[in-house]
C-alpha cells in the first residue's frame, strides 16, 4: 500500500510459501513496521491509531452485549437491567460500551481538529478527508441508534425528535418518516430496525477505515510543518517509532476512559434515561448526547422564516449544511500553505472555531428560551462564516511566515537552540536509534 | 472478424447494452421488498380506530386517549376557555388553517371549525403531539392557558392553535365523531 519498494524478506520456509501464495504478511509489513512516516510527528496525530482501537473495543463489547439484549419494547429496558444486574461482568461491558461511544468521539473530535490545524485535507488528500467524513456520518448515525436500544425516555424522545427532522421536508418528508419508524410513532418496528442497524453500522465503519488507512497510504501522512517528505531522512520507519508513540498515547487515553467507566460511568448520560420509555410523557428537557449538542444548537437557532423556507425546515437544513460542510473543506480553503503554524491569521481563526464549537455545545444543553437563542444565533453565524468566508478570504490575503525547506530541516531549526548534540544524532539515519 | 468490425460493433452493443438494462431491471426488482418491509404493517395499520367514552370528563377535564401510537387530547372545555378562543382573530394566528381532518382541507382556524362542532363546541380533539419535533405539550400551560411544549418552547392557545414558538401548525384535528353522546371513535 506504501507505494514505494517492500523490504519484507520472508526467512522461514513457511514464510516464503505464504508470501508465494497470497503476501498478506508482506503488505502488514509494509504498512505497519517498516512503512516510513515524517519524523516530526507531535501527539495530535495519535488519534488515528485510537480511533481505530476504539472501534474494536466498541464492537467486542458491543457484540457480547447483543447476546443479553432483548430488541422488544416489553423487554428491552428489563434486559439492560439485567445485563448491569445479573450478568456477569455485565455492568463492566454495558459501561465499557457506553462510556465507548463518547471516548471515540472524543477521540474522532480532536482528530478532525488535527486535520483542520495542519491543513490535512488539502490536495492530494482530499479523498482520505471525505472518507473520514463518511465515517464520522456513520458514527453519528450508530451512535444514535445505539441511544435508542435501552429503551429509557431519552431513547425514545431523542428517537422522536430526531425522525421528526424529516417530517420537516414537505411532501417526501412524512412518508420518510413512516418508513424510517415503520409506523406512525416510535414503537416496536423502530426499535427493531435500529438494532439491527446498530449492529451491521459498526462493520461498514470497518470497511471505510480501511479505504482511508488505504487512501493514507497512497499519499503519506502530513506533518505539523505541512510539507510534503521530500528525502529519507524526513521519515522514520512506523515501528518501533510510531507504533510507541501512538501505544503511549493509548495508554493515557485510556487511563481517562478507565476513570470514567469505574469512577463515573453515568456523568456523560441522562439520568432521565433510567425510566422506562413512555409515549405518553415527554421529559421536561430533551438533550440529546452531548457529542451531538452543538448540532442541537445549532438547529434551535433558526426560530425564524427565510423566505419560503419555514422556521423548522430552516433549522434541519442548518443542522444538516453543518455536517455535510465539512465534505467540501477542501476547496474552501485558498491558501497555499498547509499548515496552521506558519499561518497566523488562520491559527487566530482555528482556535476561535474551536471555542465555538465548544459554546455551541453548552448552548445545546441549555433551553431554548432567551439570551441562549441570540447566542446560538451568533455562534451559528461564526460556525458557517469560519468555512464560508474564513477559509476561503484569509488563503487569498493572508501572508505566510517563512517556511523551511524540508522536514528536516525544520526538525533541525528547533533543536539547534535548544541542545547542540541533538543535531547529530538528528542527522544521523534514524534508524540506527533507539 | 476485421470484415465485419463495424457490423459487430453495433450488435455488441445493442447486447451490451441490453444485458445492462436487464441488469439494472432485475435488481431494482429485487431491492424493492427490502425497501417495502420497512413501510408499516399490517397490524400497524390494523389499530387505525378506537372508540373512547368520555361520560366522566366535565368541563375543565381532559383525557388522553392513545391512537396509533400517539397521544389524542380529548378535552371538556369551560365556557371562559371557548370564549378565549373565540375573541381570537384570524390574522393574529400563527396557521390560519384549522387542520380539521372531518371538515374541508383549508378552512380557516376559527374556534368553530376546530372544536367538535357546532352544540358541542366545548369539546375539543387534537393529536397530541407538537408539530415541531414531535414531544407531547402540557395542558393547561403556556401564555395561552392552553398546552405548552417543554421541548422548544411552543405555545398553543385552548382551541389548540399554535400562537408562540417554533412549531408551525396548528395541533391536527384527527378524524372523529361522537357516536353517542359518551363515546367518541377515533379514526
Amino acid at each position: 500500500m506504501s507505494g514505494g519498494h517492500s523490504t519484507y524478506t520472508p526467512r522461514t520456509g513457511i514464510e516464503k510459501w505464504i508470501d508465494a501464495r497470497m503476501p498478506l504478511p508482506r503488505l502488514m509489513h509494509d504498512s505497519f513496521v517498516s512503512y516510513p512516516v515524517p519524523r516530526n510527528l507531535n501527539y495530535a496525530y495519535t488519534f488515528g491509531g485510537m480511533l481505530s482501537i476504539m472501534l474494536v473495543v466498541q464492537i467486542a463489547t458491543g457484540i457480547v452485549l447483543a447476546m443479553h439484549y432483548a430488541a422488544s419494547t416489553q423487554l428491552a429496558f428489563g434486559s439492560v437491567e439485567h445485563i448491569m444486574r445479573d450478568v456477569n461482568s455485565g455492568w463492566l461491558l454495558r459501561y465499557l460500551h457506553s462510556n465507548g461511544a463518547s471516548f471515540f468521539f472524543i477521540a474522532v473530535y480532536l482528530h478532525i481538529f488535527r486535520g483542520l490545524y495542519y491543513g490535512s485535507y488539502k490536495a492530494p488528500r482530499e479523498l482520505l478527508w471525505i472518507l473520514g467524513c463518511i465515517i464520522y456520518l456513520l458514527m453519528m448515525a450508530t451512535a444514535f441508534m445505539g441511544y435508542v436500544l435501552p429503551w429509557g425516555q431519552m431513547s425514545f424522545w431523542g428517537a422522536t425528535v430526531i425522525t421528526g427532522f424529516f417530517t420537516a421536508f414537505p411532501i417526501i418528508g412524512e412518508p420518510i418518516q413512516q418508513l424510517l419508524l415503520g409506523g406512525f410513532s416510535v414503537d416496536n418496528p423502530t426499535l427493531n430496525r435500529f438494532f439491527s442497524l446498530h449492529y451491521l453500522l459498526p462493520f461498514m465503519i470497518a470497511g471505510v477505515v480501511i479505504l482511508h488507512v488505504w487512501a493514507l497510504h497512497v499519499t503519506g501522512q502530513t506533518n505539523p510543518t505541512g510539507i510534503e517528505v521530500k528525502s529519507k531522512t524526513d521519515t522514520v520507519p512506523f515501528t518501533p517509532y510510531a507504533t510507541i508513540k501512538d501505544a503511549f498515547a493509548l495508554m493515557v487515553f485510556f487511563l481517562v476512559f478507565a476513570w470514567f467507566v469505574f469512577y463515573m460511568p453515568n456523568y456523560l448520560g441522562h439520568p432521565d434515561n433510567y425510566i422506562v420509555a413512555n409515549p405518553l410523557v415527554t421529559p421536561a428537557h430533551i438533550v440529546p448526547e452531548w457529542y451531538f449538542l452543538p448540532f442541537y444548537a445549532i438547529l434551535r437557532a433558526i426560530t425564524f422564516n427565510i423566505g419560503p423556507i419555514d422556521s423548522k425546515l430552516g433549522g434541519v437544513l442548518a443542522m444538516f449544511a453543518a455536517v455535510l460542510i465539512l465534505f467540501v473543506i477542501p476547496w474552501l480553503d485558498t491558501s497555499k500553505v498547509r499548515s496552521a503554524v506558519y499561518r497566523p491569521w488562520y491559527r487566530l481563526f482555528f482556535w476561535i472555531f474551536v471555542a465555538d464549537c465548544v459554546f455551541l455545545g453548552w448552548l445545546g444543553s441549555r433551553p431554548a428560551e432567551g439570551a441562549y437563542v441570540a447566542m446560538a444565533q451568533v455562534a451559528t453565524l461564526f460556525y458557517f462564516a469560519f468555512f464560508i468566508v474564513v477559509m476561503p478570504v484569509l488563503g487569498l490575503i493572508e501572508t505566510p511566515k517563512r517556511m523551511p525547506n524540508s522536514i528536516t530541516e525544520a526538525v533541525l531549526e528547533k533543536n539547534k537552540a535548544g541542545a547542540p548534540v541533538q543535531i547529530a544524532n538528528a542527522a544521523a539515519e534514524p534508524s540506527h536509534k533507539g | 472478424m476485421s470484415a465485419h468490425a463495424s457490423d459487430d460493433t453495433s450488435r455488441r452493443d445493442f447486447l451490451f447494452i441490453a444485458t445492462g438494462m436487464a441488469g439494472a431491471v432485475g435488481a431494482a426488482a429485487a431491492v424493492w421488498p427490502f425497501i417495502d418491509q420497512m413501510r408499516p404493517d399490517a397490524s400497524t395499520l390494523a389499530v387505525s380506530s378506537i372508540e373512547v367514552d368520555v361520560s366522566s370528563v366535565e368541563p375543565g377535564m381532559s383525557l388522553t386517549a392513545k391512537w396509533r401510537g400517539k397521544p389524542v387530547f380529548i378535552r371538556n372545555r369551560t365556557e371562559k376557555e371557548v370564549e378565549e378562543a373565540k375573541a381570537v382573530k384570524l390574522e393574529e394566528l400563527k396557521d390560519r388553517d384549522a387542520r380539521n381532518a372531518n371538515i374541508a382541507a383549508g378552512s380557516p382556524a376559527n374556534d368553530l371549525d376546530r372544536s367538535a362542532g357546532k352544540d358541542k363546541e366545548n369539546w375539543i380533539v387534537m393529536v397530541g403531539v407538537c408539530t415541531h419535533l414531535g414531544c407531547i405539550p402540557l395542558g393547561q400551560a403556556g401564555d395561552f392557558g392552553g398546552w405548552f411544549c417543554p421541548c422548544h418552547g411552543s405555545h398553543y392557545d385552548t382551541a389548540g392553535r399554535i400562537r408562540k414558538g417554533p412549531a408551525p401548525e396548528n395541533l391536527p384535528v384527527p378524524p372523529f365523531a361522537f357516536i353517542s353522546d359518551t363515546t367518541i371513535k377515533i379514526g
